[in-house]
Order: C-alpha cells, then structure tokens, then sequence
C-alpha cells in the first residue's frame, strides 16, 4: 500500500498531539462492491505537460494537484534532502507573484495549499471554492515558469532553516525518530537512490547553494516533467482553455534521463543498535522486497496486514495481547517507484529485552511461510485494503493525486479499479509464497533503538532464528 | 531579516529577465501576468440537510444524507466525558472508552477486532473532556453487522477482570512514553499548569500511572452504567443512507437501551490567573523548545464566537497568520507557529505554540510576546480582515466535502447544544465581524500579563536567555505540571 513517508510543507500544530482529545476519532475507511471508477479525460500541451482532468459536481470545489516527476530519489551524494528544501522555495514567489503573495492570494480565494516531497516525486496542490481554478492555475503556471528570477540567497537560506528545523520536530526530537534512516543506509547500497531519508542529512542541507537551486529547476521543473490533476465542480472545456492560456506560454525542458537503480543484494543479516533518548527499546526488521505495483507488491502489502496491521493481526495478538511483552507492533510493504521494503517494527515493555520479541516475530513469520494465513485472514486484509480505496474517493483532492500517482508509476490514470482487483487477487498461496521468498528465506537489518546506555537490551544476531 | 518587501533591485532584474521571455510569449497567446485574474462570484455554500427524530427512550437520531460514496459514518456522542472523572481517578472515561471494545456481548477482545477489521470498517470509542464518543465508519452494505458490533460495544460491554487488568498494564506503559514525547509533556504540563489539579480540565485524559493502577472492574463498570445513556446521547448517522433506514436499523438495535437518570455536573470554575511564568520543564539534549504559551479562555457558547474566530485566523489560525508568519517565514525559528482557542462546555484554554530551534527559545519567545500583544493594540488592517474572512467562510464548503468532516462539523452542534441549521447562517456571521469587533475580543480575551509560558527543553541552554528577557520568573517543573526541586 502506498505510504507516504515524505516530508510536508506545513502542519498545524495540533496535527500531531491534540490537547483535548485522548484517542482522536480517527478517520475512517471502507468498501464497495460495485467498481470503482474515475471518469477523465486528459490533454497534453505543445509544451509537454500532460493534464488530466475528472469532474465532479457534488460538491462546488476544485482541486489542482501537479506532480514534478523528481523526489530525493534524484538527489546527488552530499545534497540529500534538496528536492524537499526546493519544494519548500516554490511558495517563495515567482516573477509577477511577489514573495508571500502565493499564500495571500489563495486564503483570501478560501483556498488551502500545501505541497509534499517523497522519493520519487514532488507534489504541489491547492483545494477551493469551484471560482479559483483560474487563480490556482495563474500561480502554479508563474511558477513553473518564471521562479529563479525571483530566488535569492537570502530565501534559500531562510527556508534551509525551516527545513532544519522540520527535521529536528520531526525526526530529531521524536522518539525513535532516527531508526529510519539508519535502516535504509545499511539495507541499500550507498550508490542506491533509497538510501538516504527525504528529509536529507543537516550538513547536505547545510551545504545547499543557489546554483543547486538554478541548476534543479532547469532541469526537473519542466512542463515535460510534470502532470496536472484538476478534479472538481469544474467543465473539461473550461479546464483545457485556462491551462493552456496560463501553461502555453513556459517553455519546454530537456528530457529527463535516469539510470537504473542498483541490484540489491543483502549477504547477510545486518545488526546494528541506535541508542536513543527513550524509555523502552524497540526492534526494526526490514527486507528487501519489490517496487510498487511490481508483481508481488500486493501479496507483500496483505502478509504485512495479516503479520502486523493493527489489533487483528497475528503479533499484536501475541506480542500485545497473549504474551503481553511488547506495547505496540506495526508493519507495511512500502513499495516505490523503483524498489521496496517490507518493515515490522515492534516496542518492548519494561523488563522484556528486544531477543523476547524477535523470537515471537520469527515463529510467527515461520508460520505464515510453512502453513500460510487463512482465508478469513486473506479476505480480511483485502477488505481493509477495498475500505480505503472507497475512502479516498470521497475527496477530489485524493482521487486526483491518485490520479497523477497512477499516471505516473502504471502509465495510466484510471487505475483504480485494476488496482482493487491486484489486491482481489491475491491468495493465501501468495501470500505464503512471499513470507517465505522476502522475509522467511532472505536476509535483513535488524535496528535495535534502545535507551542510552543499555546496549544489553539489543536484538542479538546469535539468539536468532 | 524580512523577505516580505519587494526592493527595487529584484523589480529591475525581474524586468530583466522577462524581456528576455517576451517571444516566447507572443508566439503562444497573450496573458496578462500583472496581477491576479479577477474570479467570477463564489459558488453558494450547500450544507447538506440535518435531520432529527427522538426514539422513545431518549436517544436523539440525527441523519445528514450524503449518497455519492456507498460508506456511512456513525458515530454516538454521549455524556461520559473526562469532565466526568472523580477527582481521585483521572482516566477512568478515556479508560471505560477503551475498555468498550476489550469484550461485548458473545464476543471477546480479539473477535471485536477481528469483525471491524473483517467488515473494513473503523471502530473507535474515546473520550474527550466533554463526551464520550464510539464511531464506526463502514461500507454501506455493511452497514448491518458494523452496527450490530457498534451496539454490542456501547450497550453490552464485558469488562472481565483479565481485560481490565491487561488494558491497565498496557495504558501504565503507554504513560510510561510519554516522557519521550515533548510535544505530549508539553500538552500535560499546560493543561495542569492553566487549570490546576481542582479542576477537570487540569487533570490528564489518560490518567497518572498512580490513578491507573487504582482502576477496577467495579468502577468502569459504574461509570458506563452512570453515563452512557440514552436520553443523554446523540446518534449521528452521515453518508449513504436516509432517515427511515437509519430510524429502522437504531430502533432495531438501540430501542431497548434503557432510560437513566443523568447526574448533575457541577461547573467548576477555573482558577484565578497568576502573573506572567515561565514554567520550563526540563527535556536534556532536546535539539527545540515546544511552546505551549496562553491561559483559560472561553466557552462554546460564547457570543464572542465569531469574532474569536477571525482574531485567531489572524493571530495563529492559518500558514498566511502572524504567527507563522513572523516565526517562520520571517525569522525561519520554527516549521510552523499557530494558535487556538480550544472551546469546550466550560471555558478551554487559548493557547500559541510552536516546536523551536533551542538556540532561538529566547528569541522565539519575544516574537510570541509581540504578536501577542500587537493584536491587541492595534486594530487589524482591513486587508488581514477580508481574507480571514474569505479563509473561513469560501473554504466552508470543503468540510462537508466528505462523510469524515461532515460528522465533525455536526458533532460540534450535537455536543454543544448548537441549532441543526446553524452553517446556514455561519457565513453571514463571519461577515458580520469588524476590524473593531476583532481588538475588542483581543483585548478581553488575550492578557499578555497573566500567560503561562510553558517551555519543554533542555535547560542548561535555555534559562539564562529566558531568564535575561525579564518576561517573568522562571519555575522548573515536571510533566505534570509539578514542582521540580
């Protein structure tokens, strides 16, 4: 299942920690028989930008969502982090928008904005009243064609502090907040495009320059390197004559060229332990797996599910419930454009050592690739997984970044239905079949995070398996 | 440093650059660039109808009709709120909360997991200071068995003595974390610091390890028997259903929930406010300082609702607010500064808050007293004026965009007694607000000599910046708001 691991321009406060409610009422997700469609129809500029557009008229709002094909994916060695601190430049002003002016404009419309960085892509949405569309298009199309005259030093160093201190909220002073980058460092080779964290490394982000910023805009910042999704209570024709009035004129880029990713090759188990500022110490297992969309993606997203998702799994019903020696388990295939892992991340209670946990996580992934789950299991991960599908088509927002995700990783943008029916696929012999070929006969890293000074409470290479 | 003016020099080399763009531009057509294109008008707002019926033992049925995704969202709001919690047992609603879905009717612990999970349905029962809520959001045609769940788990709740002591363990744990949290630390210290031990609202929602481990069977037990009850909960259906469905299916499930009589709730009233402390709770290594700076503020039903709403757009309610504004995007301390008036039954708390970078906590610190207090004195240009408005009342429509908001938005009236038609007239009011109006509630609500300046970071290199600011005596204290020698 896709996951968005990437970095957000902004959030309010509360987002993460409300003052007045305990357990939030989360927000939900569902399922439908019938099948899921999303009507559009697309066009694509002189220029190279693609557009697809999907009307919906229930409710009078527009959203415009624009995927830059390039994420930290595209970062070179010693500027880790750029793509997200660049994304962060584009609200900075463009030539006719004067800096501030971005934000200013769409409040006083009613409009939200926000954009968000992950590996492989970089996206940029504004969701308002039905009567913005041709503000929105005026400040996406200033931006994308006219932005360096208007970036200085002074603002890339501005945002830099920012960023800096989005990763020290949102990393450095989070518990456990560190675990993930040194687990992608040790499962990807260092030549490998996962490797490092979206949110980059303090010293890279440090080291950024204005030339970095001139030299990634011409080259990823193109027409040809982007899509645009409009979905909302707006005509397709209104739609392709303002795009084309606000985009026509930008001029086209050279094509983007990527090398293919490394082959990733574990030879052996990796062990390593963090000590960090908290109070019980928590495992990390993570395997190499496949890309998004790659054959066995679903497979590996519904043994995920079955293993670790949430409080009808099979570790929180040992770890948490039965054995009672652990707070919490989670677990996900996190599928990119170009690769994949599969993590299970579990936190010990007090008195139990992270050996304790390992042990259970190991009978029970032995179990899963000996005997398989059941089919009550299977279905149950794919009704979970049909429930958020439903859930996200109750946002234009959602289905038109969909919509672009789609486009871009399968090549075409309604996908959804087809997407469903990889998951109605999958059997409990797939499943089984996974947990044996990616978790139970493959190597992984294991991170142990523990309290600092209490190494002794590490997962043990010697105590496995 | 400011980067908000727009110098002479970057105007001329804008010019520059765009001369150099002028071909292009003609070659495709000619767009005016200038300035922002005019809009046509703002479509209406169309709040979806609110319907209402009482069963016969007291449960109120609300319905808002939503058909273009087969889901529905339910979600129960009753009494059993934190507000309720003895004095001696902070944590018992949030505890009953969760104790509801460790075993209902036939089913144990796992089995009600397994069914929600089955049925790809959300199952969620909390507590808040106000109310308690259980919620299921379910596939309409699941709807059936989610509700039968949802009625087992709020009607016929276990509360075996094996789940209450395994659901202790793990809640003592999980307050056991929070130190590792300073965003929660924060949160709690606020909280007791504002409203004091004697009042609900400074007592935790999740309880202290000391009243968790006094928590039994017995008591959960009385406290869902005391408070969830019919003639004093409200059942909100939203999505792909009517009202004679929904009456049918509730009446079917819910109609045999018997009546009780609701305990008074004394309103308690909050302490009086102390001169402007910083109050450091001390987070060693901590590479920010987490802000939790305000003091008691207003109730729901203030008739300040409106203008309150525009002054803390302005304030901390928005990316384009001051706040955020002055601390990040001017001074770049933060990744984000905002504020809150938090509304409840009783007057919540106002408070402004922001994670910033340690070596900046004095000069953070500063800049919150200057927007604090610059709110104040000075009324707000019409300009700011006009797009807080526009902010609330042009961006209403998207929250009854989906089943979700909606539920959230009519919740709100549910809780706090609000009239079912009450967005009909939200825009209007918004509208009605002057710049005047805005200082005024300023001024009333917004004592900058009476904060309390919660500061969550490592003290050894924060205190002598805060202490050499004069902005009040520095007390040490512990995350739940205690004194630290």
């Amino acid at each position: 299942m896709q996951r968005i691991f990437g970095a957000t321009r902004w959030r309010l406060v509360w987002a993460a920690g409300a003052i007045g409610a305990a357990v939030a009422l989360a927000t939900p997700a569902s399922v439908g028989a019938q099948a899921l469609r999303v009507p559009y129809r697309s066009f694509t500029l002189p220029n190279g930008l693609k557009v697809i557009v999907h009307e919906d008229h229930s409710v009078p709002i527009v959203t415009v969502n624009t995927w830059y094909h390039v994420g930290s994916a595209d970062e070179r060695p010693g500027r880790t982090g750029f793509a997200h601190l660049f994304e962060h430049l584009m609200f900075m002003g463009s030539e006719h928008v004067p800096t501030g002016q971005f934000d200013q404009l769409l409040e006083a419309a009613g409009a939200d904005n926000n954009g968000s960085t992950t590996e492989d892509r970089t996206n940029y949405y504004e969701d308002g009243p039905s009567n913005s569309l041709a503000l929105m298009l005026y400040l996406d199309s200033d931006r994308m064609g006219f932005l360096l005259p208007e970036i200085t030093a002074a603002k890339v160093d501005l945002q830099r502090g920012v960023v800096q201190n989005e990763r020290r909220q949102s990393y450095e002073n989070q518990p456990y907040g560190l675990a993930d980058e040194n687990i992608i460092k040790r499962l990807f080779p260092a030549d490998h495009p996962y490797s490092w964290p979206v949110i980059g490394s303090m010293a890279d982000l440090t080291a950024a320059s204005l030339e970095d910023v001139q030299q990634f805009f011409r080259s990823y910042y193109t027409p040809n390197n982007a899509t645009i999704a409009i979905a909302g209570d707006v005509r397709f024709a209104q739609v392709r004559s303002e795009v084309g009035r606000w985009f026509g004129a930008v001029p086209r880029g050279p094509a983007v060229t990527r090398r293919p990713p490394p082959a990733v090759t574990l030879p052996a188990d990796v062990y390593a332990t963090l000590e960090d500022r908290v109070q019980l110490p928590r495992v990390y297992d993570t395997w190499h797996t496949v890309r998004a969309f790659a054959p066995d993606d679903a497979a590996l997203d519904v043994l995920a599910d079955i293993l670790a998702g949430g409080r009808s799994s099979r570790l929180y019903k040992r770890l948490v419930y039965e054995l009672q020696i652990a707070t919490q388990v989670a677990g996900y295939q996190d599928g990119g454009r170009i690769d994949g892992k599969l993590q299970i991340f579990a936190t010990a209670r007090p008195g139990h050592d992270l050996n304790e946990l390992q042990q259970v996580i190991d009978a029970e992934i032995r179990a899963i690739a000996d005997s398989g789950p059941t089919q009550r299991e299977v279905e149950r991960a794919q009704n979970g997984i049909e429930a958020a599908f439903l859930n996200r088509m109750e946002r234009v927002g959602g289905k038109a970044n969909q919509l672009n995700q789609y486009a871009y990783f399968v090549g075409t943008p309604d996908y959804f239905q087809r997407d469903l029916d990889r998951y109605r696929q999958v059997t409990a012999a797939a499943v089984e079949r996974v947990a044996r070929t990616y978790a139970r006969h493959a190597h992984r890293v294991v991170l142990s995070v523990v309290p600092q000074g209490h190494t002794e409470l590490a997962a043990k290479e010697e105590m496995a398996r | 440093m400011t980067v908000s003016t727009v110098d002479v020099t970057r105007r001329a080399a804008r010019f520059a650059v765009s001369a150099a763009l002028i071909p292009a531009l003609l070659a495709a057509q000619a767009v005016d660039r200038s300035k922002p294109p005019a809009l046509p008008p703002a479509p209406p707002l169309r709040v979806p109808a609110v319907e209402s019926t009482t069963l016969p033992n007291g449960l109120e049925l609300v319905v808002v009709e939503m058909h273009k995704v087969p889901v529905v969202d339910v979600s129960l709001v009753t009494a059993a709120g934190s507000v309720r919690d003895p004095a001696d047992l902070p944590g018992l609603a949030t505890f009953t909360a969760t104790m509801l879905q460790q075993g209902a009717g036939r089913r144990g612990a796992l089995d009600i997991a397994d069914e929600a999970a089955y049925l790809g349905a959300s199952l969620n029962t909390a507590a808040s200071y106000d109310a308690g809520f259980a919620s299921i959001h379910v596939p309409k045609r699941r709807l059936g068995p989610a509700l039968d769940l949802l009625a087992d788990v709020v009607l016929r709740p276990t509360f075996s003595d094996t789940e209450v002591t395994r659901q202790r363990d793990l809640r003592r744990t999980q307050i056991l974390q929070q130190q590792d949290q300073p965003v929660v630390m924060a949160n709690l210290a606020f909280s007791a610091i504002v409203f004091g031990a004697s009042h609900p609202y400074g007592r935790p929602l999740n309880g202290t390890q000391t009243s968790v481990a006094a928590l039994t069977r017995d008591r959960v037990a009385q406290f869902h028997a005391t408070y969830y009850l019919p003639n004093a909960s409200r059942l909100l259906f939203v999505g792909d259903v009517t009202m004679e469905e929904a009456q049918r299916l509730v009446t079917e499930r819910f109609g045999s929930w018997a009546r009780g009589d609701l305990p008074p709730l004394a309103d308690v009233a909050a302490p009086a406010a102390t001169a402007r402390t910083i109050y450091l709770v001390d987070k060693p290594a901590a590479p920010q300082s987490v802000f939790r700076i305000g003091e008691v503020g207003v109730s729901r039903s203030t008739p300040d609702y409106f203008a309150l709403q525009i002054l803390n757009t302005i304030l901390g309610g928005s990316f384009t607010s001051r706040l955020n504004q002055n601390l990040r995007e001017t001074h770049g301390y933060t990744y984000g500064a905002s504020s809150q008036f938090d509304m409840r039954r009783t007057p919540g708390p106002f408070l402004a808050a922001s994670s910033v970078v340690t070596a900046k906590t004095d000069s953070a610190l500063i800049e919150f007293m200057r927007e604090l207090t610059r709110i104040r004195d000075q009324a707000v240009p019409q300009a700011e004026l006009d797009k807080a408005k526009a902010y609330l009342g042009l961006g209403l429509p998207s929250d009854f965009e989906t089943t979700g908001r909606t539920a959230a938005r009519i919740r709100e009236l549910l809780l706090y007694d609000l009239p079912l038609d009450y967005y009909a007239t939200f825009i209007p009011r918004i509208n009605a607000v002057t710049a005047a109006d805005v200082q005024r509630v300023a001024r009333q609500y917004l004592d900058p000599d009476h904060l309390a300046i919660v500061i969550v970071g490592d003290k050894t290199k924060i205190a002598a910046g805060l202490d050499a600011l004069h902005q009040g005596p520095i007390v040490y204290r512990d995350l739940w708001g205690q004194a630290v020698q």
